[in-house]
């Protein structure tokens, strides 16, 4: 299973939700597939993703929130399972790319390569649905119904080491910040971008 | 125990007065009273962390979402936190305000915490994070209110560390 076929499988799914991916070839797949403003690239800071992932959430019960993350980032901060268990908000789906290994930086063999089970890991820290997916129509179906399950999900989609080239996009992580909480800003007050015009047109 | 109930509350109400509705936090002894505060307050988000990096995702998400919080932590889970802080925060201009309990520094009983005493104001200074150090009771509300505004306009990390004389009565 690749990563792209997956992300291409969902693309029309994201169009409501906000989006918070990992660095690397998950960020750079995405972008490939077509930028929108609801999405949020974490470049570097990794095993954040989750956290930001759930503060917005938090912050945010009215709206769906989907993490991508990895497994390399996931187990740098296993902690974030059990934060996210403690709170289950229940419109946040995090999906985790395992394809054990650190593929940005040469493909370094990560510990769930030799049985380290996330989805076993993020049962046991109390997430109330986990599961792993293997096929892309799995992944489909295991995402569309967690956005819609009205539970906190962890979804483990088993995928090949495999990305693209390079990594850099032409969107600057400052860009990328601000354009993403604009738009959030946006659907908390959809009028709020004519307002501030019609006040300054008064002037 | 004699962690100062009265100084907390004042700190807890100060936090109030700035819009903070969020808080994340793991427990350390100078801040059992301001995260007690924190829970029983049913307006304000208390989010219990593992490990102190977490809350800079956390505050991000909060600030994405337009929601103005805060960090209690200890000043060893802010060393922690570094690298959250340099690739998100500092990498992505978001604004934290950090209240961090300064242990290991004049008057520190407990050996394991005086190596982090000593590294704590270097390492803030080396990250370029303005801080202050709160120990007078009449200049608490004007402090973290000056702390969250400048962490708002300069979208920055900025850090109050709360001193012993502040946090503890002997």
């Amino acid at each position: 299973m690749l990563r792209l076929d997956c992300l291409r499988s969902i693309y029309s799914e994201l169009e409501d939700c906000l989006v918070l991916t990992i660095m690397g070839a998950v960020a750079a797949e995405l972008h490939s597939l077509g930028h929108r403003p609801n999405f949020f690239y974490l470049q570097h800071a990794m095993g954040l993703a989750s956290s930001t992932g759930l503060g917005l959430a938090l912050c945010l019960p009215e709206r769906a929130v989907i993490v991508f993350d990895g497994d390399g980032s996931l187990l740098m901060n296993l902690g974030t399972l059990s934060t996210m268990a403690r709170y289950r908000p229940q419109n946040l789906v995090h999906v985790v790319f395992d394809n054990e290994s650190l593929l940005s930086v040469g493909g370094f063999p990560t510990a769930t390569s030799t049985g380290t089970d996330l989805e076993a890991i993020a049962r046991a820290a109390g997430i109330p649905r986990a599961v792993t997916v293997r096929s892309v129509g799995n992944f489909r179906t295991a995402v569309t119904d967690a956005v819609h399950g009205g539970e906190l999900a962890t979804i483990i989609a088993k995928v090949e080491a495999t990305g693209p080239s390079g990594y850099i996009t032409d969107l600057s992580l400052l860009e990328n910040r601000f354009q993403f909480r604009r738009h959030i800003q946006s659907l908390r007050e959809p009028n709020a971008q004519k307002r501030r015009w019609d006040r300054s047109s008064e002037k | 125990m004699p962690v100062s109930l009265t100084n907390s509350e004042l700190i807890y109400e100060t936090l109030k007065e700035c819009d903070i509705r969020l808080v994340s936090a793991l427990p350390e002894t100078w801040l059992v009273h301001l995260i007690r505060l924190t829970d029983e307050d049913p307006d304000m988000t208390l989010v219990r962390l593992a490990k102190e990096e977490e809350g800079v995702g956390i505050s991000a998400g909060a600030h994405f979402a337009g929601v103005k919080s805060a960090m209690l932590m200890q000043n060893h889970g802010f060393m922690a936190s570094i690298n959250g802080i340099v690739s998100f925060a500092h990498s992505y201009k978001i604004p934290l305000l950090m209240l961090i309990s300064y242990r290991g520094t004049f008057g520190e009983r407990d050996p394991w915490q005086t190596q982090g005493g000593n590294v704590t104001e270097p390492l803030l200074r080396a990250l370029g994070i303005p801080y202050f150090c709160l120990d007078q009771v009449v200049t608490v509300k004007k402090r973290i209110r000056h702390a969250q505004t400048l962490a708002e306009s300069s979208l920055q990390p900025v850090a109050v560390l709360l001193m012993r004389d502040l946090m503890w009565e002997e």
